[in-house]
């Protein structure tokens, strides 16, 4: 089935135009949404949130992108338990809208890590690892400066024991706590990850292994 | 009236950044360097008069502006 897939835009996303390619190649609608406008929740079945450096990375990655106009629709969108996917930067500015748990930090090497990483599915059990099975290792690239997953212990019991652990490094790039590349919501609807599997989808990009994803 | 804002991360996070200047500060002599932390400071323009309204506003822009992150910094608010 043909889903409508709308894509945010704010000043700085740069990964919008691989997301929306992904997206039409699995013969899907896809559109564009407008940091500044609001949009109308039921026109949509699916929102990603692509990369980039949203509003210049100002303040804290994601955080002015996180209170435009366009996330109050977001968060709308996701209280419905429509899905709702966000890569990179899209993840950092999921957490910081409060609809995933945590924060991304600086990495604690101080480096950006530009690499190949395995991963490992902990949680298959959400729209967005359809084609996977628990336990699953595959192998995606990362590229960000601030991929250090945090949460305080209470919080990070409460992931562990809801199974919102989506995936795991096997080797961990970043300093994330649980070695944690990606989350879910208390519901499983909202899906964050700092590598990239629009970026792994042809044998010359080194993985094939984003085509579990949508 | 004008207004500052110090953000700085909460002692439970491991500050990076501070981390790699106390490094380099000791590097570079300063022996007596113990610990670093790298925090921001946000200074603003209000077009308010009264300092308890200024203090208002500005907790509210911490709080749902998003002007900092409760999981990892705090605060401190300081009236000119």
């Amino acid at each position: 089935m043909a889903l409508k897939v709308g894509i945010t835009r704010f000043l700085g996303t740069n990964c919008d135009e691989d997301i929306r390619k992904w997206v039409l190649s699995k013969n899907h609608q896809a559109e564009y949404l407008w940091y500044e406008d609001r949009f109308d929740v039921n026109s949509y079945d699916m929102v990603i949130l692509p990369g980039g450096f949203s509003h210049g990375d100002y303040l804290r990655c994601g955080a002015l992108a996180a209170h435009t106009p366009l996330m109050k629709s977001v968060k709308e969108f996701a209280e419905k338990g429509k899905p709702v996917l966000g890569i990179c930067n899209g993840f950092q500015i999921l957490c910081e809208a409060g609809l995933l748990p945590g924060a991304l930090l600086r990495n604690d090497s101080l480096r950006f890590k530009d690499e190949l990483t395995t991963l490992t599915f902990k949680n298959t059990n959400n729209p967005f690892s359809k084609n996977a099975k628990t336990d699953q290792k595959i192998v995606l690239p990362i590229a960000h400066g601030e991929g250090h997953f945090y949460a305080d212990s209470e919080n990070l019991k409460k992931i562990t024991d809801n199974q919102q652990v989506w995936l795991t490094y096997d080797q961990n790039p970043n300093g994330s706590l649980l070695n944690i590349a990606g989350v879910l919501n208390a519901q499983k609807n909202v899906c964050g990850l700092m590598p990239h599997p629009e970026r792994a989808l042809h044998t010359w990009m080194g993985s094939t292994d984003g085509e579990f994803f949508l | 009236m004008k207004i500052g804002i110090k953000i700085m991360p909460r002692e439970v996070i491991l500050d990076s950044q501070g981390r790699a200047v106390e490094q380099s500060m000791k590097m570079n002599g300063f022996s007596e360097v113990q610990d670093c932390r790298i925090g921001k400071y946000v200074e603003m323009n209000l077009s308010l008069e009264d300092k308890e309204a200024a203090k208002l506003q500005v907790e509210k822009m911490l709080k749902e502006g998003g002007l900092y992150n409760p999981l990892i910094e705090k605060f401190e608010i300081q009236l000119m």
